[in-house]
């Protein structure tokens, strides 16, 4: 109930429009039991009377409530769509501010299972909350109650009688109906979820299927799921049939038993013969009222469940707090504003072969570009309490316009340190500085202005080309960009694009090579020109053939800024100013490429015995 | 569109008359009840009888309101019964053809997409099926029904329901055809303004990386706003359909109702005949507005069974030989003509005596376009496997390899040029058959709902456990399933255990173990795993390599440097065919320029 009102609430900001959309349901309904009881009154009063005079009101009635009728409808199905759309963008800009500081420590636990996916679908269910649960079931009270009015003018014992079996049908029946067919429900979803895992198995997996000719064997799976499914849509169907049947049958008997109450009341005169046709119709058409109320408690029913499921998201708690405002010191380092302190940059700038200089020079001037000092002082960090420590005792320091690489085996950590520069997390013991000042006393926003993270799983938008683009400076010039993607060498290819820049990427358009998609990523990346680079294992999914030729275009975009560089492929570590070499969260080793090797600890390993390939 | 679905459906047609008749019985229940309601109400209110002397006018009432319904329930079962019909053979169908259509096709469409048409696209013929389709057939037949019998009562009435009757659906097809294109066009806007809130939540971690959160914030509910005005615009339009019948229908009823009014003041008319005429004249419009309830599932499930039978009618990519299954006899009859065949028979037990190296597999000119492609995916190649040989396979991605391995396993069939198997035309093995000669380890092996055992056992489902476990053993993958919670039973996927990927291609090693076929295609991971896998995987294959015919997708040195020989492909072409020593000199096309003969990505 508490869940209900919470949904509610969501109504509050438009409640008039919902209240008058009620309304107008309301005079749809009571429209057609004037125009039909009217109808009937009509015939009879004209059998008795022998008058035009005396049938004119009648005739205008029903004249003005055939007209009623068809606007009122009319104007309903608006205002109700209004406010349904409302709702929805109400709903999702709510459910996005929540899931915002959530993203992506909470996320991260969701990323299997289509739990985003399953959230959209959640919110789309929650728009049906208004359109057909509260308004159908508002909009039945008031019928039966107009109803009762109605009746009581008459007599009591019908008025009673009228109520009892709209209420009945309303309520008594969705209630049969919903106690008949519980757990059909969950085992109709089981069983569909159970088809879908192995129809979504016959598809993706269908090489491997083929190639072990067991595909005959998935089909009558398959086969065998459908015919379950099938029984269990059989007895949902006999149910459904019974309650549609019941209905019909109520609001029948509801008619004969009215008769048989007041046929004895006609022959006793209290009540004018006259109406008897009349009190027939009013209750068969305010049966239009209650009709729709079993779809509704089913809707009622499913958008509870995904209420349940979003607050449960929304309601977590960010494991990251933003408590400095935005504005504080490190503003500065940002490249739109920034003047960072000139030590000497200039040169190593200018000793920058051909395109980097250029790109330096159009998009800013190069001395921006040397980066913070980035500290890591004995940092521990757990991911909950309890689980061993992700990272124990780290500590390095990358000076400006230096190059650190962390490597190492998958598991010992390397992406956990890039989650703690961003402050998707915070450490658990140790202290993490920018520019000489805990992490912690910037704010999120500008913390996050200084970092550029080139990831493994670059995310493209559902947008043009440009729109990826400006996503890292809105403000960014046609020649910005150009500039960006001659540098992420990537021009070439958007130039032979039919529609360029305002090419589609994503599933809607184009779909990108793993390549072409980093290489998006770095020209984002340039355009957002940030003085602390992070590359996390820019490379993993690449073949080698594309990865070699990613390496120039990388090494482009490390120019002139901090970098911290997260791989397990040991290519091209000979220029890296540190190597610290992580395992099971520990700093095993560290020392430039030539060191490691000298000491033929585990980086000589890794790059002996495990990959001499890269040798 | 439904005749299409419904030819290829056995009974469908008959389930759905089944679903008419109780339906039209059932307006005939109706007529029975109105005509004994009416008969009522006249004789107490015109005639003054009391209950006692109607009673058994009041029970054949009864009797006709409980027919009835019983009536509605026998529909609606039937209904359901049809489409449920539809529904399951549809799915067994589609997803058959979908198999056939193999991995070439379910490549280039997105998975998801198909996977919605088979799961939630066949869901949504259930209104179509169920509701709809009677509904059409109940708009014409129940007004004619009513109208037959109204016409002899009163003719006068009849007309104005003849006359106003037809103008609905029509004004409904006029203003309908108008908002028709355009609601389809918002309810696509609809599903994008969903994908595009799908898209920001997926994408929240770049979003805050480069500081647009709220910027996106804004635009979801910018794109709403305007969303909600644009369609509001537009079902003022379409809503006027609905209005318009509505309209017409109340109209008429009040036409009607005063029309019989006047003319009982004349004593033109009985009572009880007018009272009965005004009481059918509603049900003579309710099923042109049901319908109109159930137009918008009708369109949903016309999409649907559109994509449906696209689908179906897709035609498979390679010749009949053992392409259906109903052929399979035929087939077996073909096969064992095959006098170079390395076995006669296709059950892989009996297969097990066969030599293992005997294979050798000559690709003469071979060219491959796919459906829609401007260029050849292969290009006139010719490359011959050597029985017990080791072939290494290179090139960049997009280069023809994957096309190769596709044409090898008969996923689809060469347009030009062919393949053969020990001088045997591939295109003469029936599928079935020639699949069983070939393990595959896929660079991603698929990993199927179930558990460790059944995903091994994938290659061959009656394996004994040993035969499994020494497979798993082999595949250096005993000790990890070892530690699984429950070993071997331990489930896979969402409900169960992840696997890392170094896990996963380790169970797919197990079954080409298992499978022990003489033809080995192995496409290497591109991503390095993790050390341990690497490793043992690396020790594994040397073990699965031996005594057979091996064509490796290959990308690591090593892997190269072990070939007997190796093929290069570019942009369709085998460019070069030659050993590795010769490749992998410093002046060899894929020596990294810089760093001569050190340094080899591949």
């Amino acid at each position: 109930m508490k869940l209900l009102f919470r949904l509610l609430s969501f109504l509050s900001a438009f409640r008039w429009q919902a209240a008058f959309a009620i309304l107008l349901g309301c005079a749809m309904i009571a429209s057609n039991i004037a125009l039909l009881g009217m109808a009937a009154y009509l015939i009879a009063a004209a059998a008795l009377a022998p008058l035009l005079v005396t049938l004119t009101i009648p005739i205008y009635i029903v004249r003005f409530a055939s007209v009623s009728r068809a606007g009122s409808r009319y104007l309903e199905r608006l205002v109700s769509h209004d406010v349904t759309f409302r709702l929805l963008a109400e709903l999702r800009t709510w459910v996005y501010s929540r899931l915002e500081p959530l993203a992506p420590a909470y996320l991260q636990a969701y990323r299997s299972g289509d739990v985003l996916t399953r959230l959209v679908s959640d919110v789309e269910e929650l728009q049906n909350i208004y359109l057909r649960v509260f308004s159908p079931i508002m909009v039945a009270i008031a019928i039966g109650l107009l109803t009762f009015g109605l009746f009581s003018l008459f007599s009591p014992v019908l008025a009673w009688t009228a109520l009892a079996f709209l209420a009945v049908t309303g309520f008594g029946v969705p209630l049969l109906a919903g106690w008949l067919a519980r757990g059909l429900g969950e085992q109709q979803l089981a069983l569909r979820a159970e088809l879908n895992a192995h129809i979504v198995d016959g598809i993706q997996g269908v090489q491997d299927l083929l190639a072990c000719g067991r595909a005959s064997d998935q089909e009558s799976k398959i086969a065998h799921l459908q015919s379950a499914l099938g029984r269990i849509q059989g007895r949902m169907a006999f149910i459904a049939g019974l309650q549609q049947a019941m209905n019909d049958l109520l609001m029948n008997l509801a008619l004969w038993t009215l008769l048989i109450l007041s046929i004895p009341l006609v022959i006793s005169k209290a009540i004018d013969g006259v109406y008897l046709g009349f009190l027939g119709l009013v209750i068969l058409a305010s049966f239009e009222a209650v009709q729709p109320l079993g779809q509704a408690f089913q809707f009622l029913g499913h958008s509870l469940a995904a209420g349940e499921r979003l607050f449960k998201i929304a309601g977590a708690i960010p494991v990251v707090r933003d408590e400095i405002t935005s504005g504080s010191r490190l503003a500065v380092l940002t490249t739109d504003n920034g003047h960072l302190p000139n030590n000497g940059v200039t040169g190593a700038a200018v000793s920058t072969p051909g395109p980097g200089l250029v790109y330096q020079e159009q998009l800013s001037a190069p001395e921006k570009l040397f980066g913070p000092i980035l500290e890591f002082e004995h940092v521990h960090f757990k991911y909950a309490p309890g689980e061993n420590e992700a990272l124990e005792d780290i500590s390095f320091c990358a000076a400006p316009g230096k190059r650190i690489a962390i490597v190492g085996p998958s598991g010992a950590g390397k992406s956990t340190i890039v989650n703690l520069v961003l402050r998707f997390w915070d450490p658990t013991a140790g202290v993490i500085r920018l520019d000489g000042q805990d992490i912690r006393q910037h704010a999120l926003a500008d913390l996050r202005k200084v970092v550029g993270v080139v990831a493994q799983d670059t995310y493209l938008f559902n947008d043009t080309i440009r729109g990826n683009l400006l996503l890292a400076r809105p403000g960014a010039t046609e020649s910005d960009i150009e500039q960006a993607l001659e540098q992420a060498q990537l021009a070439d290819f958007v130039r032979q694009l039919p529609r360029g820049l305002g090419t589609w990427v994503g599933e809607q358009g184009l779909r990108l090579s793993g390549g072409e998609r980093q290489r998006l990523a770095i020209a984002r990346t340039l355009l957002k020109n940030p003085p602390l680079l992070i590359l996390d294992e820019v490379t993993a999914n690449l073949d080698p053939l594309t990865e070699h030729d990613l390496l120039a275009t990388l090494d482009a975009l490390m120019q002139g800024r901090t970098t911290l560089i997260i791989t397990h492929r040991l290519i091209d570590m000979e220029r890296m100013d540190e190597i610290l070499v992580l395992d099971e969260g520990q700093v095993r080793e560290r020392g430039t490429h030539e060191q490691l090797l000298k000491a033929e600890g585990l980086y000589h390993y890794m790059l002996d015995v495990l990959h001499p390939a890269y040798r | 569109m439904h005749k299409t679905l419904f030819r290829s459906i056995r009974h469908a047609r008959a389930a759905l008359i089944l679903t008419i008749i109780p339906g039209l019985l059932g307006t005939g229940a109706i007529i029975v009840q109105m005509a004994l309601l009416s008969k009522v109400v006249n004789s107490v209110f015109l005639l003054h009888q009391g209950l006692a002397q109607i009673k058994w006018l009041l029970l054949l009432l009864l009797a006709a309101i409980i027919v009835r319904a019983g009536l509605v329930w026998i529909r609606e079962i039937m209904a359901q019964k049809c489409a449920i019909r539809v529904k399951s053979e549809l799915r067994r169908r589609l997803f058959a053809h979908l198999l056939q259509l193999g991995p070439a096709y379910s490549k280039g469409e997105s998975t998801g997409e198909l996977v919605a048409t088979i799961s939630e696209g066949i869901e949504r013929l259930d209104a179509y099926v169920s509701r709809y389709l009677p509904q059409l057939a109940f708009s014409v037949l129940v007004p004619l029904v009513i109208v037959i019998y109204i016409f002899p009562l009163d003719w006068a009435s009849a007309v104005i329901l003849l006359v106003t009757g037809p103008v609905i659906p029509l004004l409904m097809i006029l203003v309908g055809s108008y908002a028709e294109k355009q609601v389809q066009r918002q309810w696509l806007a609809l599903a994008r303004m969903s994908a595009y809130f799908l898209d920001a939540v997926q994408g929240l971690p770049t979003l805050k990386l480069f500081g647009s959160s709220e910027a996106a914030r804004k635009r979801v509910a910018l794109l709403s706003d305007g969303f909600r005005e644009r369609t509001l615009k537009m079902l003022r339009v379409a809503f006027l359909s609905g209005m318009v019948l509505e309209f017409m229908a109340a109209v008429a009823i009040g036409l009607v109702a005063v029309t019989l009014g006047i003319r009982l003041l004349n004593a033109g008319i009985p009572f009880e005949t007018a009272f009965l005429v005004l009481l059918l004249a509603p049900e003579f419009y309710r099923p042109l507005r049901e319908l109109g309830v159930h137009r918008h599932a009708g369109m949903e499930g016309k999409a649907a069974a559109e994509r449906i039978i696209a689908i179906l009618e897709t035609p498979v990519p390679y010749s009949s030989a053992g392409a259906s299954d109903g052929a399979l006899g035929d087939n077996r009859a073909t096969g064992a003509d095959l006098s170079a065949r390395p076995c006669h028979s296709e059950r892989s037990e009996e297969c097990a005596p066969c030599p293992h190296n005997q294979l050798t597999i000559t690709f003469t000119g071979v060219t491959y376009t796919y459906p829609g492609s401007e260029h050849a995916a292969l290009d006139n190649v010719s490359l011959t496997l050597p029985a017990g040989s080791f072939t290494a396979l290179i090139g960049r991605s997009g280069a023809g390899k994957s096309t190769l391995v596709n044409l090898l396993l008969r996923f689809m069939d060469p347009q030009h040029g062919h393949v053969t198997v020990n001088d045997v035309p591939l295109a003469e093995w029936p599928v079935e058959v020639w699949r069983e000669y070939v393990a595959l380890v896929p660079q991603r092996p698929y990993l199927f709902y179930g558990n460790v055992l059944t995903n091994i056992r994938l290659a061959r489902p009656d394996a004994s456990d040993e035969k499994v476990e020494q497979a798993a053993e082999l595949a250096g993958a005993l000790e990890f399933i070892r530690q699984l919670p429950q070993g071997f039973a331990t489930g896979i996927g969402e409900r169960g255990a992840r696997l890392s990927a170094g896990q996963a291609q380790r169970i797919a090693i197990a079954r080409a173990f298992l499978k022990d076929a003489p033809l080995l295609i192995l496409d290497e991971p591109t991503s390095s795993l993790d050390a341990r896998s690497e490793f043992l995987i690396r020790q594994a294959l040397e073990r699965l390599t031996q005594n057979r015919t091996v064509l490796v997708i290959a990308h690591r040195y090593n892997t190269i440097a072990h070939a007997n020989q190796v093929a290069v492909l570019e942009n369709g072409k085998l460019v070069k065919v030659g050993d590795p020593d010769e490749l992998l000199q410093p002046e060899g096309i894929y020596a990294q320029p810089g760093s001569p003969g050190k340094a080899v990505f591949l």
